[in-house]
């Protein structure tokens, strides 16, 4: 996508503009998004350690029924109408955890019910997270790649 | 115990802060930030550094989506090691399944039950 | 008659006969609610998805604006109207139950501009006796379509604004001579397309701004008036960003405007504790305001003359994800009492 190049009018009103542009208050909040960012995380570990203690999970396999009951909370918090109000205020706090991957699922389902199940919903349920579950995987895919190509010509594999 | 907690908080913290100031300075959308952390996470893996960083900061370093990353990586090449390079493909979703099972199914529940509030 | 370059003298007076205004939740808890005619208490509207409420929307201003009449749709020669949806489907759809030969416009939040300026051509030439014209648009819906889904947590930047849950209809009628204390069009002048090429689809005041100082412009070149000419202008959403931008631009140009007389229909409809960051935008914001406050506050004697300015941002979600800048548009129309 190159930018297109700006005539000097144009270049103008870009500085007359700025002038008027409100300012985002970028330290606010980081502050907001550390702390809202932190606390779920927390909330993470204090899950884990439950699972570990109580119900046998390792330190390995804690995390699966760490994230899914992080999801299943966010379920709750999208569908009551809190998440995108906890949004507003953390920013990327709330966005980065693995709450905000099940948010931005789960919002996308309920917001397209409207137009069915099958075309509705499962046809946009992916519009937020496709972009990540795309490049996760295919980030993945290139760099075990690379990493089983090295080991195997070092003879490791 | 207590210092799994703390640190929980603070790296958990710090990675949210890195997304907001792509939010913020950069001025990237959601979609984009999140991506890059991803892509982050996977190359951290790859580099040998996200376990360690794991087994330090617990939860701050599991819960944050760039876990996602390395979680796929590291299915892979567990499969890399016992089936060669298809390991690549079939091991990816091994550790991770979790997640994704969880948001797609919850979704689907969600939309059952909730509606929209605007 | 044409006017200079790009305006329309309107000498025959078409009359604002009747109005309705319609709104949702947000908007019954701002700062022009007493002059809705009708307020929801939800999105929903009593139907099954955000497009059908905002036909509702609507619907119900169109009737609202007949019955104050006491005229019925078979009265109206035309509908012309248009919202923000994909293929302007909620208008359409409300077109099709009205019955009433229709005219679909898409401006953006331009629209209600740019249907009262038609409609007085219309009128002007006895092309109609009378003419339905509005503009609505409703939250949930464009949000879903522009932006991300509504529940979705995403922060919106202090730029962004609010998108009016809202419809207004204006029925303008041929001017007799017997409609008493009803105001009346009397100019308009037709906006081009003007795009400085700003990307963010956060920051629609910036980018709407420079329209609407062309179309000022324009307007005051073409009939040879100044800004003391007009108790109030009034643009339709520029918010707070948008207003002083275009303040800047036109002292630049030579056109000095006082600020005291000089408003935005985004910052006249909410509360200062709602939170809307930069102000209220969407084809709804000018209508509802324009076709229930201000024409009200014309009626009470407020304002004799004023000139509305609706800024429109014509691009799509599609557009901006290819990296193209925003192109915008102002439509111009004064009304006297």
């Amino acid at each position: 996508m190159a930018k297109k190049k700006k005539t000097p009018q144009q270049k103008q009103y870009e500085q007359l503009e700025k002038k008027y542009e409100t300012k985002r208050p970028v330290v606010k909040n980081c502050i907001k998004a550390f702390f809202v960012g932190g606390f779920i995380c927390m909330l993470g570990q204090l899950l884990s350690f439950m699972y570990i203690y109580f119900f046998h999970f390792t330190e390995q396999t804690s995390g699966n029924p760490t994230s899914a009951t992080i999801i299943f909370l966010s379920m709750l918090l999208t569908g009551f109408g809190i998440y995108d109000r906890l949004g507003q205020f953390a920013g990327a706090g709330s966005a980065v955890p693995v709450s905000g991957f099940g948010n931005s699922i789960i919002s996308a389902a309920i917001e397209h019910r409207t137009e069915g199940f099958v075309l509705g919903v499962g046809g946009n349920i992916f519009k937020l997270a496709g972009s990540v579950i795309l490049f996760g995987v295919f980030a993945a895919f290139v760099v075990a790649l690379i990493k089983t190509l090295i080991l195997m010509a070092r003879g490791v594999m | 115990m207590l210092p799994m907690f703390f640190w929980a908080f603070v790296i958990g913290g710090l990675i949210c802060v890195i997304g907001q100031l792509m939010f913020d300075v950069a001025k990237r959308t959601p979609a984009h930030t999140l991506t890059t952390l991803v892509v982050a996470g996977a190359i951290l893996d790859g580099l040998g550094l996200y376990e360690p960083f794991a087994d330090f900061a617990g939860a701050g370093a599991t819960i944050p989506i760039t876990s996602f990353g390395n979680a796929l990586v590291h299915g892979a090449m567990q499969e890399a090691e016992t089936h060669g390079l298809i390991g690549v493909l079939t091991g990816m979703f091994e550790v991770t399944s979790s997640g994704i099972s969880a948001a797609i199914v919850f979704g689907f529940i969600g939309a059952l039950i909730f509606k929209p509030k605007g | 008659m044409l006017k200079g370059k790009q305006s329309w003298l309107f000498d025959n007076h078409p009359v604002i006969q009747s109005t309705g205004v319609a709104g949702g939740p947000f908007e019954g808890n701002g700062n022009l609610a007493k002059d809705f005619d009708i307020l929801h208490e939800d999105l929903w509207m009593g139907k099954t998805s955000y497009e059908q409420a905002h036909r509702v929307l609507l619907e119900e201003a169109t009737e609202t604006a007949l019955k104050k009449s006491g005229l019925s749709a078979e009265d109206a020669q035309f509908f012309i109207a248009g919202d923000l949806i994909n293929q302007i489907t909620p208008t359409s759809f409300a077109a099709r139950d009205l019955k009433v030969p229709y005219f679909g416009l898409f401006g953006a939040c331009s629209t209600s501009m740019e249907g009262l300026a038609m409609s007085s051509f219309i009128i002007n030439y006895k092309g109609a006796k009378n003419i339905l014209t509005g503009a609505s648009s409703h939250n949930a819906a464009v949000e879903k379509q522009f932006r991300y889904p509504t529940e979705y947590g995403g922060q919106k930047p202090p730029t962004a604004q609010w998108t009016v849950t809202g419809a207004g209809v204006a029925l303008l009628t041929e001017n007799d001579g017997t409609h008493e204390n009803c105001p009346y069009t009397t100019s308009a002048t037709i906006g081009r397309v003007m795009d400085m090429g700003l990307i963010d689809p956060f920051n629609m005041g910036g980018a709407m701004a420079p329209a609407a100082a062309d179309t000022i412009c324009a307007h005051f070149n073409d009939l040879g008036v100044d800004a003391s000419h007009y108790d109030l202008i009034v643009t339709g959403d520029l918010g707070k960003i948008g207003r002083d931008s275009v303040l800047a631009l036109l002292e630049e140009k030579g056109i000095h405007i006082d600020k005291n007389k000089f408003n935005d229909c985004g910052l006249l409809i909410y509360k200062a504790d709602q939170p809307v960051q930069s102000g209220a935008s969407g084809p709804g914001c000018s209508a509802t305001v324009l076709y229930g406050h201000l024409l009200n506050e014309m009626k009470r004697g407020v304002y004799k003359r004023i000139l509305v300015v609706a800024t429109g941002a014509l691009l799509s979600p599609l557009t901006v994800q290819q990296g193209e800048s925003i192109p915008c548009i102002a439509h111009a129309v004064s009304i006297e009492i």
